[in-house]
């Protein structure tokens, strides 16, 4: 392969919709061996220019040239069939078949009388997955596999074709830190083998450990290319919002209140074991772990979502039980759960309904809800959370990610909780809401709430939090104030690499 | 106003717009092939097909908002045959005897009693084991239509009582008792369902459960009392028809429950809930009364018409499917 030749290339590509210019002269190529990170605010274009790419849709104007030859893309298969392949966010994957059926899913091999030949298939997986060096084999049911083993069986398939470009879309949002490094293994593998990658993300972490070059998309435009090794978090940040970002450490001292909450001792089956922790008035307490050490099942817990099977929880020094979402609410408890989509709205619902969701019972008027009360508590946090809206017929679906968290979160403040927490308060918004999100968080800290915040990113912990507990199976390995923590330390807690619990 | 308030405005009037294609199409398709000289957007007629709607048309009232909670319910034609049973039947009790013409108001309320209980027992079960509606109420089917042919056989259930039949002809204003009964459920529940706390909260757990129950909404007690209020509508449905008939057969109400879904799934209410009108469904109703008259007026026999009708649905959701999707990010199967 010529090395000189980009493996793919786009140029001044087109695409429009009805009244929007998604994507406006974009032109960008990737080479063979390179890592490639694509990256741009959600609605940027980032999207769209995949599905050019895939073919699902057709480029109004510009030309993809596969080493440099022009190509129309008709559909994702013929995509792959000319070398691109896309590994997606959201896994499409028949949980009830095996590994190797997965990776073959319609071009299982076959003997005579369309019966499918068992042996090759089996044995040409596994010597795929011998390259991937994984802990599965070509038998094993997808649906007993983790997360990240699936998104293995996801990069497998992409392999049984000899790929020039591979395209990962936010593959990390759901994995341990663990298994990123694995996946990270994979791409340095693919890279090696001469394979042009591009890499979707919104984790400048990663983005600057990984990639070799970024390009920037905004408002549907390509802003440039920056080389990863001369550029840093602030270029590539300007580039995207047009303006420069505050993310430092949180340095906010107010006054801070009395205890709000008090956990002890809490445990739940083998979730999570032998919790404790005070959250003040006024105090973020950012509560930082890889996924899966418990931190959701705490917040969910204490939301009495589950029971405890051990320990107590106190709201301002009272013990109390709670054991429904209306007996959290009713004391003062709300949460902003980990996934907005599933768990947090009614997507088909208007703005206005969602956000009055939990207190439309006291909202009547006779029989019937009270239109006039409600509108004005939509008005209040509308303009309260900055909540940009056509107006409150809207439904929530067709929100932005960050305007639809705002309005997560103003359902909650409407009820005027004493504890609030937060899971995964900006996962998959935009670098420009994501600090509108933190502004948010630090404002109402700084108004008296007692707050929760749960992170899987370590910048957002930093930014917001007062004090952070770090978890690790299950367990407080330790608690940080903001002055004292430093990102090795922390990284050390979360691990299980300070063995014992260090006060 | 929006594009968003725009589209559902057009998705709820298209079940209208059907409506005034038929009767155009009826009118003068009448004109060359019809059996008889009535021309068929003929005033009596009209009323005529208002009442005919009633009976399924209340039930599938009631399906909407069991629907729209994300649950179905299966069993409501067996409650329909049951409640007429207990109509009829308890108007012969020797209990009563003494009552006179006061047997009818007792007999309505143990005929409602009995479709409420038969869904409390449908939403209890749901509430508690978690089993789909589907199912739960797949059982009660069968189950509920046993207890029919346990009460009387093969046999048909007969009572004429003459002032109950002179009520149930009545006409007031122009229209039919059945018609108003029929017109008065769908405003009560279009009330229960645009501007109560109930039926926002029916929208939200049919739309998504799971955010529901993190707004501390109970979904449990929700589902009971559609459940209940759907059997009391089954109930409601045998109670003004056989108050005319007097004679109820033990198969009668079959596939009752698939009509009423029919009706409902024309006025665009969504299978998996979340999404519906109480208005549209009223609409969904009239449109295959309509169909069902049209084409027995231009001489069409009854397998025809159900033929059409099965054709003109599955057509009506292709085009919904097709108007609903964004771009060509739908899955091509």
């Amino acid at each position: 392969m010529n090395d000189h030749v980009p493996a793919l290339r786009l140029e001044g590509i087109v695409k429009t919709f009805p009244g929007v210019r998604a994507l406006d002269d974009v032109s960008f190529n990737v080479m063979p061996g390179e890592v490639h990170a694509l990256m741009g605010e959600n609605g940027a274009g980032k999207s769209t220019l995949m599905k050019v790419l895939g073919g699902i849709y057709a480029p109004d104007a510009g030309r993809i040239y596969i080493a440099e030859e022009p190509t129309e893309m008709t559909s994702p298969i013929h995509a792959k069939a000319k070398g691109v392949v896309f590994i997606h966010q959201e896994l499409s994957l028949a949980d009830e078949l095996t590994v190797a059926e997965n990776i073959f899913l319609g071009e299982l091999p076959r003997k005579s009388l369309g019966r499918v030949d068992w042996r090759k298939l089996f044995a040409e997986t596994d010597a795929i997955l011998k390259t991937l060096n994984v802990g599965f084999n070509a038998r094993t049911r997808v649906g007993d596999l983790s997360i990240a083993n699936q998104q293995m069986v996801e990069i497998a398939r992409a392999l049984t074709v000899d790929p020039r470009a591979v395209i990962f879309d936010e593959p990390t949002a759901s994995l341990t830190d663990a298994e990123k490094s694995v996946l990270f293994e994979v791409i340095a593998d693919l890279k090696s083998r001469g394979v042009g990658i591009i890499y979707i993300s919104h984790r400048m972490e990663e983005i600057f450990k990984i990639t070799d070059r970024i390009s920037v998309l905004r408002d549907g435009q390509y802003r440039g290319t920056l080389e990863t090794a001369k550029t840093n978090e602030e270029e590539v940040t300007h580039l995207m919002i047009g303006r420069t970002l505050d993310l430092s450490r949180n340095a906010s001292h107010h006054e801070m209140g009395d205890v709000a909450l008090e956990v002890r001792g809490l445990s739940c089956g083998d979730l999570f074991e032998d919790v404790s922790f005070k959250v003040r008035r006024g105090e973020v307490v950012g509560f930082y772990g890889l996924v899966g050490a418990g931190r959701t099942e705490i917040a969910e817990t204490i939301f009495g979502l589950r029971d405890p099977s051990a320990g107590s929880i106190l709201l301002d020094g009272e013990e109390v039980r709670i054991t429904s979402p209306q007996d959290a609410i009713r004391r003062g408890i709300s949460l902003v759960p980990e996934d907005r989509k599933a768990q947090g709205l009614v997507l088909g619902m208007n703005c206005r309904d969602n956000i009055t969701l939990p207190q439309v019972d006291d909202m009547t008027a006779g029989p019937f809800v009270s239109d006039g009360a409600e509108v004005a508590i939509f008005d209040l946090y509308r303009d309260k959370l900055d909540i940009r809206t056509p107006g409150w017929r809207q439904t929530v679906g067709n929100l932005s990610g960050g305007n639809q968290q705002k309005i997560v979160i103003g359902k909650w403040l409407s009820m005027h909780p004493s504890v609030l927490i937060v899971d995964e308060p900006t996962r998959g918004i935009d670098v420009g809401s994501k600090s509108e999100i933190h502004n948010l968080i630090r404002d109402l800290a700084a108004q008296g709430y007692a707050v929760i915040v749960i992170s899987s990113e370590m910048p957002e912990v930093l930014h917001v939090s007062d004090r952070i507990v770090a978890m690790y199976s299950g367990r407080i390995m330790r608690e940080f104030t903001s002055e004292e923590v430093t990102e090795d330390s922390l990284i050390q807690a979360i691990s299980g690499l300070t063995g014992d619990k260090v006060a | 106003m929006n594009s968003d308030t725009r589209a559902t405005l057009i998705k709820q009037g298209a079940i209208w717009a059907f409506i005034a294609v038929e009767l155009a199409f009826f009118s003068i398709a009448g004109e060359f092939l019809a059996v008889t000289d009535q021309a068929f957007m003929d005033f009596d007629n009209m009323l005529l097909l208002l009442k005919q709607s009633a009976p399924i048309g209340i039930i599938a009232l009631g399906m909407t908002i069991v629907m729209i909670n994300g649950n179905i319910d299966l069993s409501v034609g067996a409650t329909y045959a049951l409640a007429a049973i207990v109509l009829l039947d308890s108007m012969t009790w020797p209990i009563f005897a003494g009552l006179g013409d006061w047997v009818i108001p007792v007999s309505w309320a143990l005929a409602l009693l009995t479709g409420t209980v038969l869904g409390a027992v449908n939403g209890l079960i749901v509430w508690k084991t978690g089993v789909d509606a589907f199912i739960v109420t797949l059982g009660a089917m069968l189950g509920y239509r046993g207890l029919v042919f346990m009460y009387n056989g093969e046999q048909p259930t007969s009572h004429l009582n003459w002032t109950l039949v002179d009520f149930a002809e009545a006409q007031f204003l122009g229209l039919h008792t059945a018609t108003w009964f029929l017109l008065g459920t769908a405003l009560v529940l279009w009330l229960v369902m645009t501007k109560t706390v109930h039926g926002r909260n029916a929208y939200a757990i049919g739309n998504n459960r799971e955010a529901a129950v993190n707004a501390g909404i109970r979904v449990g007690p929700h589902f009971l009392i559609n459940f209940m209020l759907i059997g009391f509508l089954a109930a409601l449905s045998a109670v003004v028809f056989y108050s005319e008939s007097g004679s109820v057969n033990p198969n009668d109400g079959m596939l009752f429950e698939l009509w009423a879904i029919t009706a409902v799934v024309l006025g665009g209410t969504k299978l998996m809930g979340g999404y519906g009108s109480i208005v549209a469904t009223l609409g969904g109703v009239i449109a295959i009364q309509l169909l069902r008259k049209g084409l027995g007026h231009i001489g069409a026999g009854t397998e025809t018409v159900n033929l059409v009708i099965g054709l003109i649905l599955i057509a009506v959701l292709f085009l919904d499917r097709q108007l609903n999707r964004r771009g060509r990010e739908a899955l091509k199967i």
